[in-house]
């Protein structure tokens, strides 16, 4: 997979790399989440980052912050636990923006939410594409029965169609200027980056073109290397499932155009000034080698990254005291006492201690081989966030209150 | 560090599981559980086989050795137990194209077809676009790994196979899909190969357990996914209660942190007992961390209830405080064997 933009054509913006040495002792910049969320210029903010890193309670907090400073705001969700979306009026899915109840008016802003139905989205692009006798043939094809409804993958492609319609929309009508997004918790975190590209490699590919050839009537494509794929396919799949899926792709066909320009647009519009990217990890290795990797990726594809929110980091520690200093003075207290209260209590500092200094560590090695990527490090809450307070709590952190 | 004995007890529980799929809301630490289990199993005297599909590499990471080619490699032994003599741990690193292009020269000997199915893209739109595909390709392979056949004739045989498998949220659909393709596809090869591969995850041969830390969200994840399981007619095996807190403190201790009662002048003396430069500021501060470790622990509390509640065996995993590394999945492995996983 090479440039998923498909703008080779235009000259790639080259950010200067500072190497390590450049960077050792400085910090990196601070993420200003309220300069962010206040730029009347920030139009869509994508959160993106790996699995359990607390992507839907940071997009729904951002959200929620946003409004209650004054924009108008829908926040696209993917698969919220089920109470925040309750709190949040989204517990059914019916794949429309709603308000959310309680939200702080003050400001002027308001906050809807929604969330995301892929079957629901496909069915939709479909209806609105095709005729209705083609729609009925596409919404009855047991290929994209299975297609829309259960298959991985597709909630990416839908997440893009979706972000695409609303923004569209919203453009229309003014109903907001804020699009907040979460992303599908996908395999390959950037699944939805490369959603476009491979709808088009889908639709150039010679295969389509070969499944197609019997419905459009020449046999011209007819070379011996299309007999050997048929027969092969004839023979893994069986005729008939070959048969329902050229049916599927012939019906589909000029669909996949208008998902294609659609789908390209929205790329188009991820990479505008309007979008920021915000990259969330949690200070453990794997989580942050993924954000490195995204990182990586939203520079190589030109889309505007905005920084790295470090969610779940341990709180400090208070006591001016190391953790081998305590963990010597709790071995000498259980030697004479083996169920000292105060050894408990100097273990259990040791071991907050050495947890700081380990994520201290991973997010001052990140910072230095990504010195231009500006951070904001949110601590762990002791109970999972399922109301507005929580998430205005979340919000007061990530703004660094 | 000690654990409290949990209901698992000793004595491996899944004597008949040859396959042990390892599923887990991210974040909770899935992978390092996969591979501790395969080292565990592998200290019973196990030849055992660890799979991964999600093209992380997180095994040669944890192993600490090279990348994992699509190809079978060994890469760690079993502890040696007692008289037993350990197994070895094999690992395999599967990747959609690669499943599908063996996959085609084992059952359809397409050697020279599986290239023309290459340069027509057929391929490329089978492991990429068309979805699901992946998902078949991806548990065909473990299926061939877990039944090895008369086809693969060099091929080296294990008693168990461990899968790194996809997240809680995803689990059932990845398990299942070969039952979906099954429906798609009503007759032909592919039908009854579908329909083995189902036969056997839904057989006792096949476990999948859950990881889970004690937080709401992904025991509430874990209990939905033990649901969706069992709607899919797959074998639930056991919960995996991961990063677990230390407990230094006793269940008195805990409750007297929680209410402010942990006597001030008693610490302060042990403390300099212990030779500590001790002031108010020092014993304030271990006051309010252990308050806050005491909210937290009544909250892990909380949650191991309702874990115990999903009525499947639990086993627990100290949180390392360093992470995990080669030492540390063996250290956690032998505590899954000593709670009776494997």
């Amino acid at each position: 997979m090479t440039n998923s933009s498909g703008s080779s054509s235009t000259p790639h913006r080259t950010r200067p790399r500072v190497g390590p040495l450049a960077a050792t002792t400085e910090r990196a910049p601070r993420l200003d989440i309220d300069a962010l969320l206040d730029s009347r210029s920030t139009g869509i903010i994508v959160c993106c980052g790996s699995g359990g890193v607390g992507k839907t309670t940071t997009s729904a907090a951002l959200a929620l912050r946003a409004a209650e400073r004054g924009r108008k705001v829908v926040v696209l969700t993917i698969d919220p636990a089920r109470r925040l979306a309750q709190s949040l009026g989204i517990e059914t899915l019916d794949n429309t923006p709603r308000p959310v109840p309680g939200v702080g008016a003050g400001a002027g802003g308001t906050l809807d939410a929604m969330m995301l139905d892929m079957k629901r989205t496909f069915d939709e692009v479909v209806l609105s594409q095709a005729t209705e006798e083609k729609a009925r043939a596409i919404l009855e094809n047991p290929f994209y029965i299975a297609l829309s409804s259960s298959f991985s993958g597709t909630q990416e492609y839908m997440a893009m169609e979706k972000l695409g319609q609303i923004h569209t929309e919203a453009q229309r009508d003014g109903t907001y200027d804020l699009i907040v997004v979460d992303t599908p918790p996908s395999r390959s975190a950037l699944d939805f980056l490369d959603a476009p590209e491979r709808l088009s490699s889908f639709l150039d590919g010679r295969f389509i073109r070969l499944l197609l050839a019997p419905a459009r009537g020449p046999a011209r494509l007819m070379t011996a290397g299309l007999g050997l794929v048929t027969s092969a396919l004839t023979k893994i799949l069986g005729a008939q499932v070959l048969r329902d899926m050229q049916t599927f792709v012939a019906a589909f066909d000029t669909l996949f155009g208008g998902f294609r320009q659609r789908a390209q647009k929205t790329f188009s519009l991820l990479q505008a000034n309007g979008t920021a990217f915000v990259v969330i990890a949690a200070p453990e290795p794997d989580a942050l080698r993924e954000a490195a990797y995204f990182v990586e990726r939203l520079t190589e594809d030109e889309m505007p990254l905005a920084g790295l929110i470090i969610n779940r980091a341990s709180p400090g520690i208070g006591a001016d005291l190391s953790a081998e200093e305590a963990t010597a003075a709790a071995d000498r207290l259980n030697a004479n006492a083996p169920d000292s209260t105060t050894a408990g209590l100097l273990r259990l500092h040791a071991d907050r201690a050495r947890i700081v200094m380990r994520e201290k560590h991973l997010r001052e090695r990140w910072a230095t081989a990504h010195p231009d990527v500006a951070s904001a490090v949110v601590p762990a809450l002791s109970t999972d966030v399922h109301d507005l307070a929580g998430l205005r709590r979340v919000g007061d952190l990530l703004a660094g209150g | 560090m000690s654990l409290e004995p949990t209901p698992g007890g000793p004595g491996p529980q899944w004597p008949r599981a040859q396959l042990h799929v390892v599923s887990g809301k991210g974040g909770t630490g899935k992978s390092t559980v996969a591979a501790a289990l395969a080292l565990a199993l592998a200290s019973t005297g196990k030849d055992v086989l660890l799979c991964e599909v999600e093209g992380r590499q997180g095994i040669a990471r944890m192993f600490d050795v090279e990348p994992l080619p699509y190809e079978e490699r060994r890469i760690a032994r079993g502890l040696p137990v007692g008289s037993v003599a350990p197994g070895a741990v094999h690992a395999l690193h599967i990747d959609a194209e690669s499943a599908l292009l063996d996959y085609l020269a084992m059952y359809y000997k397409l050697g020279r077809a599986g290239k023309a199915l290459d340069r027509f893209g057929v391929i490329d739109f089978a492991t990429t676009i068309a979805p699901g595909v992946r998902d078949v390709l991806l548990t065909g392979k473990v299926y061939e790994a877990v039944l090895r056949n008369a086809r693969n004739k060099q091929a080296r045989a294990y008693d168990a196979v461990v899968l790194d498998a996809p997240p809680t949220g995803r689990i059932s659909q990845f398990l299942n899909v070969n039952g979906e393709l099954a429906g798609l596809a009503k007759v032909g090869p592919i039908k009854s190969q579908a329909d083995k591969v189902m036969t056997l995850f839904r057989s006792p041969r096949t476990v999948v357990h859950l990881v889970t830390v004690l937080e709401e969200m992904p025991v509430q994840e874990t209990a939905d996914g033990i649901a969706q399981l069992r709607d899919a007619g797959l074998p639930v095996g056991g919960v995996i209660v991961n990063l677990v807190r230390p407990r230094d403190l006793g269940k008195e201790d805990l409750r007297a942190a929680r209410k402010g009662s942990l006597d001030r002048e008693r610490v302060m003396a042990d403390l300099q007992a212990a030779k500590i430069d001790v002031t108010h500021e020092l014993v304030g501060a271990l006051l309010v961390e252990a308050r806050d470790h005491a909210e937290r622990r009544a909250l892990e509390d909380a949650q191991r209830t309702i874990v115990r509640g999903l009525g499947r065996p639990t086993y627990e995993l100290p949180r390392l405080t360093d992470g995990v590394d080669l030492g540390g999945l063996y250290e956690l492995a032998a505590r899954l064997k000593d709670q009776g996983l494997a």
